[in-house]
């Protein structure tokens, strides 16, 4: 009897799940979960917030296809976008559709500017692009965004950094430190455990973002070998914070910063080898 | 035209002074001689405007419900130099659909902040084709004939409150004397 009820649920669902404006029974809208499903299943994505800047390291997928070395390598990231001098912005999940949400992101950005003359507050942005979000759950009949935005940026009302993700649903959230895609639930236990209570320096956040890189991960996709190959990248490593100038009172300017290959290698030989020929001497012993 | 609004910033821009004449009038007949031409945007920000009455008050009203819905929505007020732009936007897109006339003087106070190193009062002439320029003292109307000579004279960055007040005192002065409008408040 309790394996023909829950073959008779999950019909039931079945039936609520063909369109986003239809609720379940449940109270559920299964479009929307099953767009957040569809990131779960995407390359991962870390970002930690530091003092003095925010970092972002994002594995990339389209490398792992088949066709990888055939494919033509860019200078730009395929998922860290500059939003405006202040905000940056990392997309997961569906391409086309984030492309059209980091327009819009862009498009807000600037029209606060044009009204304000200021930079956007990072949440009021969010907030912004949640709403737009929330519509293709609600209004049109359309399917919703198949993805996930990590929004890195500065609040200079605040005078901190700060990180923002937004799902399908339209909801969005404030981290101090982030996982999520395949495999995040390790990738969070290490920032749980390795996070400090206070905003750490950008220099630190680096090795760390690489760490959790490599335990989300299947293989080691940050290893001195892989690292130092230029042909197949397989981690964009990003960084937002302010620059300065180099002239005394000068005006800093927010650098948007992607890391070549070799500055990778270079973190990766001098902060994380030690600790992985450590743990290699350890195992053998 | 006949409106008289005038302001200053004071004391190295710890404090900013926004004062208006009181008279509502049109053609011969003065309706009223305590009408409030100086608009409260919010604890921190003063709005004086000159010319047409009711396009005055519909859009200092507007500017004032829009600045507290902003920090309502946004748990945060808008600095002066904000609220300038967003003013001279408003006006910028009335101005080629159906303009308001009206001059509008912004003086605003923002407090110590990461954006701010030190309190700063701030004084903002905004004309009514929508152009805006961060001053250190201002006027609106025919008044403005007299009253800036005053303030060339006798403004400095270092005035106290009490200096301030003499020189308000000044331009009232000035102005009942020499104008041919009668402006007693």
């Amino acid at each position: 009897a309790l394996a023909s009820k829950k073959k008779s649920q999950q019909q039931m669902s079945r039936r609520y799940d063909k369109v986003v404006t239809t609720f379940s029974p449940e109270g559920r809208l299964h479009q929307v979960e099953y767009a957040v499903e569809a990131i779960n299943q995407a390359g991962a994505c870390v970002g930690i917030v530091g003092k003095d800047g925010v970092v972002i390291a994002a594995e990339k997928q389209n490398v792992r296809a088949s066709n990888g070395r055939l494919l033509e390598t860019t200078k730009t990231s395929e998922k860290i976008y500059k939003v405006d001098d202040h905000v940056a912005v990392c997309v997961a999940g569906l391409s086309a559709d984030a492309n059209v949400l980091v327009e819009e992101a862009r498009l807000a950005a600037a029209r606060y500017r044009y009204a304000y003359g200021r930079r956007v507050p990072v949440e009021q942005l969010v907030q912004k692009v949640c709403g737009l979000l929330q519509l293709y759950t609600q209004y049109g009949g359309q399917r919703p965004f198949g993805v996930k935005l990590v929004f890195a940026g500065y609040d200079d009302i605040l005078g901190t950094y700060q990180l923002f993700t937004t799902d399908p649903s339209g909801t969005y959230s404030g981290y101090k430190a982030l996982c999520f895609g395949q495999n995040a639930t390790n990738g969070q236990s290490l920032l749980r455990n390795e996070y400090p209570d206070e905003p750490p320096a950008l220099d630190d956040c680096l090795p760390l973002a690489l760490k959790v890189m490599n335990k989300t991960s299947d293989s080691e996709i940050i290893s001195e070998s892989t690292a130092a190959d230029d042909a197949s990248p397989h981690v964009d490593l990003f960084s937002l914070s302010l620059k300065d100038l180099g002239t005394k009172d000068g005006p800093k300017v927010f650098s948007h910063y992607l890391f070549p290959q070799e500055k990778i290698a270079a973190i990766f030989k001098e902060h994380l080898a030690p600790d992985a020929a450590a743990a290699a001497a350890a195992a053998a012993a | 035209m006949t409106d008289c609004t005038f302001g200053f910033v004071g004391q190295k821009h710890k404090f900013v002074v926004v004062a208006a004449d009181r008279s509502a009038a049109r053609s011969i007949v003065v309706f009223k001689q305590d009408e409030d031409k100086v608009l409260e945007l919010d604890a921190s920000k003063l709005l004086g405007s000159a010319g047409s009455a009711p396009d005055g008050v519909a859009f200092t009203e507007f500017i004032q419900k829009n600045v507290a819905l902003y920090e309502i929505d946004n748990g945060t007020r808008l600095d002066t130099f904000a609220t300038a732009n967003f003013i001279r936007n408003e006006l910028a897109q009335a101005l080629r659909r159906g303009p308001y006339q009206t001059n509008l003087l912004l003086g605003g106070l923002d407090r110590e902040s990461p954006l701010y190193a030190d309190d700063e009062a701030s004084l903002y002439y905004i004309d009514y084709l929508a152009s805006s320029n961060k001053v250190n003292f201002g006027c609106h109307g025919y008044a403005s004939n007299f009253i800036l000579s005053i303030f060339d004279k006798e403004w400095h960055p270092d005035l106290t409150v009490d200096q301030a007040k003499d020189l308000v005192q000044k331009c009232i002065d000035e102005l009942q004397n020499r104008f041919l409008i009668n402006l007693p408040e």
